[in-house]
């Protein structure tokens, strides 16, 4: 688990419809935007969802814009690989952002965001 | 947990080859086996190649541990260290040690390595005789060494270990003589001048030679005192180290009924003819060949884990090796095939007075071979060439002289790196010093350019320090360094190179990215950030009517066909034709600008406007604005034809001698819109003068009065390279035809990401003109094929986005919450 992610109960989560499921290209990533920052959310082959804070622990760079393969983004800039399921960097680079619970109901993407997205 | 469930690997021989084959296995799947080491030596692994370093006081013995306990420990391995394994039952699947200890596996690795041979003479076993293999032959050195003043030590044999025993133990304070049989030192790995140049420098430091001697006997009661050999003579001994060489340690093998030759013979997966046993290292013999050097090693371990933890594709198909003898102070390098032979030319440079000697053995314009002495410094580039079975006959007349010699203009006057400061900057584009990477190696034990791309970052992005790199690695590593990491694969996902899987695509009308990993058998279903962009060039520009251009497999800016910036905005530039525009284009920019609030406006080097700083969302709304005044992308974002710069030519200048602004233009409407493997940027300068600069351009044209001359292959940026000149041309259809056949032969044969200045170093410019210039057939047919892949290709992608509706998903966000 990354260290970085807010130690909140399940009950504490809001969870936000990000938008259907057919809307994320397989192997793409679209942006929701929130006055705190940009979350960008993910869709592998499988067709698991992942959500991270769209900012590269490097130096920022948006993660949504990146190549994505099985569970990992590599960042656009720098080619940073960053795990979509845990927000960490791959060694030996070291890093990570934050991550945030998904759940896909009925076709629809939910994303769960702690209450400092409120 | 489950170890029941595990499979078990038991490992004889506790050296490098069974050990970084273990790791290799650790680093594959580290909870596939239950892993368990037998060593006859009572310590950890250690690093065999280093015992020279040790035994002449530079290292310590703990210097040049690899593994220690605490390894085995962290990573479960159980070590039974001083057990020798005696005997195999291979129906019961369990290895029998000496002391009775019992270990069964489900796959056996035999890597009990060489032993040195020992000259059958009589005497041979007295006490005060040794070899050099192990850290107790060392020790047995040194104590012989430090047990009394002016002592004299006989090393029998002028091989690579006996003259790095001897060096070492000359350091050690004692008197040394080498003993050869054959009249010239280290015969297989240099020739003669060159053997004779080590000679010279060890006897000036010291060292005794008698060379062309046999032999006879070792004389002593209770210890070794002297020498004598065929011819009557005696020399008097304290010590007597023999290293005449090794022979594969196949004791074991033989015993328990594996076949063996003269090693224990392997197939491509260093399987033994026991399915369940494998075996690597010295001991091995592989198509023939037995290796005594570490470098292969490293392939085989690769191999070997590979097949171990059943991924079952990964192939050893020999190794090219090549030598440095660890003699501080000495220079010397040897690979390839040296001796040469019908069909070989030699390239000899000789200056015995610095004592500097490099020969290199040329067959059809490429390397066979290569002998460096006292100036080493160009060895890897030499090896690499010969790896790559490069044509050198470009740069054949400056060959000698280096890399640094070929046009390099980087990093070409600073190329001896041992003498650099470890503050001095290796990598300029991350910032990575000497020091750094000097340090990354030795504590995180680094051996491969990847390994220190990934740790330290330097050279993994434009590439130009490579060579640095390179050298930095060989000087820190001194013979554990392996530049022959054999072919160059495109990623990790693969071990298919770059030219094997074009060829697969061609041949097998693959024409989807799915069916290339699946034929090619792919480790990671997705594919990774390396691959997948190749892939799907690959795809697109050999069946550009079949296959389908995935997007999701390319990089950013040709997905968003926008240059993306650091803050994460991007970068417009639209396509001015030959660099001439007007009013009303301006206006329209200008008006853009403004009402998009465009931060920065900014003439680029290929003679059009920037505009820096746009908002994702923007882009399909400021093409649209854009396309209203005739613009189309000018693709300033991709691996496609950039720009074609070009000067105002006889139209106005005094000096011009034709239209070269209206030839830049028509080329530009050729080419535009075209997926290369990097990018491409033209020019046409309207005479001599050259202001279009052609020169350093990928197809430079530069007009005469009697026509165009043809420049290709040149470009700016990090390593600058001027242009190779191809032709002289009399029309401007002919100029056409040239760049559509020339930009054809790089589309379909260069590696993706290898621009056209080191794709024809690669492929030789004689290949070039071969299939352009000479075979008036083949650059119609290239010619016609490029014609054909832009009907296709020549569609403005803002226009489809802007208008079109294409990708909107790409540049709206799924949802927006106001604050």
């Amino acid at each position: 688990m990354s260290g970085r992610l807010e130690q909140v109960s399940n009950e504490q989560l809001r969870w936000v419809e990000a938008g259907p499921l057919v809307d994320i290209p397989v192997l793409g990533s679209r942006v929701l935007r929130f006055p705190q920052g940009d979350v960008a959310v993910f869709r592998n082959r499988q067709d698991e969802v992942f959500a991270l804070r769209d900012r590269c622990p490097h130096k920022g760079g948006p993660l949504s814009q990146g190549i994505v393969s099985g569970r990992t983004v590599a960042c656009p800039l720098h080619g940073w690989i960053i795990g979509l399921s845990d927000g960490q960097a791959a060694a030996p680079d070291e890093g990570c952002t934050n991550h945030f619970p998904v759940k896909v109901e009925s076709g629809l993407v939910l994303v769960g965001l702690p209450p400092s997205y409120d | 947990m489950l170890d029941q469930k595990r499979k078990r690997l038991v490992v004889v021989g506790n050296g490098m080859a069974g050990m970084r084959t273990v790791e290799e296995v650790l680093k594959l799947d580290p909870d596939f086996y239950d892993i368990t080491v037998f060593g006859t030596e009572p310590h950890g692994n250690y690093n065999r190649i280093l015992l020279s370093p040790v035994l002449a006081g530079e290292k310590t013995v703990q210097d040049i541990m690899i593994n220690d306990d605490a390894w085995y420990v962290k990573n479960g391995v159980t070590l039974h260290k001083g057990k020798k394994i005696v005997n195999v039952d291979r129906r019961r699947r369990q290895v029998i040690a000496e002391d009775g200890t019992v270990a069964e596996y489900d796959r056996l690795l035999i890597a009990t390595g060489s032993n040195p041979f020992i000259i059958p003479v009589p005497g041979s076993h007295l006490p005060g005789v040794v070899t050099f293999r192990d850290i107790h032959d060392v020790d047995t050195m040194l104590a012989a060494a430090r047990a009394g003043k002016d002592r004299h030590a006989v090393v029998i044999g002028g091989g690579l270990l006996g003259l790095e025993a001897a060096n070492g133990l000359m350091k050690q304070g004692m008197r040394v003589t080498v003993v050869h049989l054959l009249d010239s030192l280290m015969e297989r790995q240099l020739d003669k001048p060159a053997g004779m140049l080590l000679q010279q420098s060890l006897e000036e430091r010291g060292m005794s030679f008698l060379m062309e001697a046999q032999t006879e006997a070792i004389i002593g009661e209770d210890r070794v005192h002297a020498v004598r050999f065929k011819n009557g003579t005696e020399v008097a001994a304290d010590l007597v180290v023999m290293a005449v060489g090794i022979r594969p340690n196949v004791e074991l093998a033989k015993k328990i009924g594996l076949y063996v030759e003269r090693g224990i013979v392997v197939n491509d997966t260093m399987q033994t003819y026991d399915p369940c046993i494998y075996s690597i290292g010295e001991c091995v013999q592989h198509r023939g060949a037995t290796y005594g050097l570490v470098a292969p090693l490293w392939d085989q371990a690769k191999v070997c884990a590979n097949h171990l933890v059943g991924l079952g594709y990964a192939r050893y198909q020999g190794s090219v090796t090549s030598t440095k003898l660890k003699v501080t102070g000495i220079d010397l390098f040897s690979a390839g095939d040296f001796q040469g032979g019908e069909g070989t030319e030699d390239i000899v440079y000789q200056d015995a007075r610095l004592g500097v000697y490099k020969r290199l053995v040329l067959k059809d314009n490429r390397i066979q071979g290569a002998v460096l002495y006292g100036d080493t410094a160009s060895g890897s580039w030499y090896f690499q060439l010969l790896r790559d079975n490069t044509d050198v006959s470009s740069f054949r007349d400056v060959l000698l002289f280096g890399e640094a010699h070929t046009g390099d203009a980087g990093h070409g006057a600073t190329n001896r790196v041992a003498d650099m400061a470890s503050d001095v900057e290796i990598c300029g584009c991350n910032g990575v010093c000497k020091g750094t990477i000097v340090n990354a190696i030795i504590e995180k034990q680094l051996y491969t350019l990847d390994e220190v791309r990934a740790h330290t970052k330097a050279s993994s992005s434009c590439g130009s320090c490579t060579g640095l790199v390179e050298q930095i690695l060989a000087t820190t590593l001194g013979g554990d360094y392996n530049p022959a990491n054999s072919k160059k694969s495109i990623c990790a996902c693969t071990e298919y190179s770059h030219d094997e899987v074009r060829a697969t695509i061609r041949q097998q009308h693959l024409i989807s990215m799915d069916q290339v990993r699946d034929f090619l058998e792919w480790k990671n279903p997705d594919g990774c950030q390396k691959c997948r962009p190749a892939l799907n060039y690959y795809l697109i520009s050999t069946w550009p009517a079949e296959a389908v251009d995935d997007y999701q497999s390319r990089f950013i800016n040709e997905r968003a066909h926008a240059n993306i910036q650091k803050d994460g905005t991007y970068s417009v530039i639209p396509r001015m034709w030959g660099g001439v525009t007007n009013a009303s284009e301006l206006r329209a920019i200008a008006d853009v600008a403004e009402k998009y609030n465009v931060p920065t406006v900014k003439i680029t080097g290929g003679q059009r406007i920037d505009l820096l700083g746009v908002k994702k969302e923007d882009l399909p709304k400021m093409w649209a604005d854009l396309g209203k005044a005739g613009f189309v992308s000018g693709h300033a974002y991709g691996k496609s034809l950039r720009t074609v710069k070009t000067c105002v030519g006889k139209e106005w200048c005094r000096f011009g001698t034709q239209d070269s602004t209206k030839l830049g233009i028509d080329l530009e409407k050729m080419t535009w819109g075209t997926w290369t493997p990097h990018k491409v940027k033209l020019a046409v300068s309207g005479c001599p003068r050259n202001c279009a600069e052609a020169t350093i351009k990928d197809y430079g044209v530069v007009c005469v009065d009697s026509g165009y001359e043809i420049h290709v292959g040149g470009n700016g940026g990090v390593k600058v390279r001027v242009t190779d000149f191809l032709c002289h041309l009399k029309t401007e259809e002919e100029v056409k035809e040239y760049c559509g056949a020339f930009l054809q032969l790089y589309r379909e044969e260069a590696h993706y990401l290898e621009r056209t200045a080191p794709w024809i170093e690669r492929v030789g410019l004689s290949y070039v003109k071969k299939r352009v210039v000479e075979d008036a057939e083949s650059r119609a047919v290239l010619h016609a094929r490029f014609l054909a892949s832009q009907v296709i290709a020549q569609v403005d992608p803002w226009a489809e986005r802007a208008v079109g509706g294409k990708d909107q998903h790409e540049f709206q966000p799924m949802k927006e919450e106001l604050a």
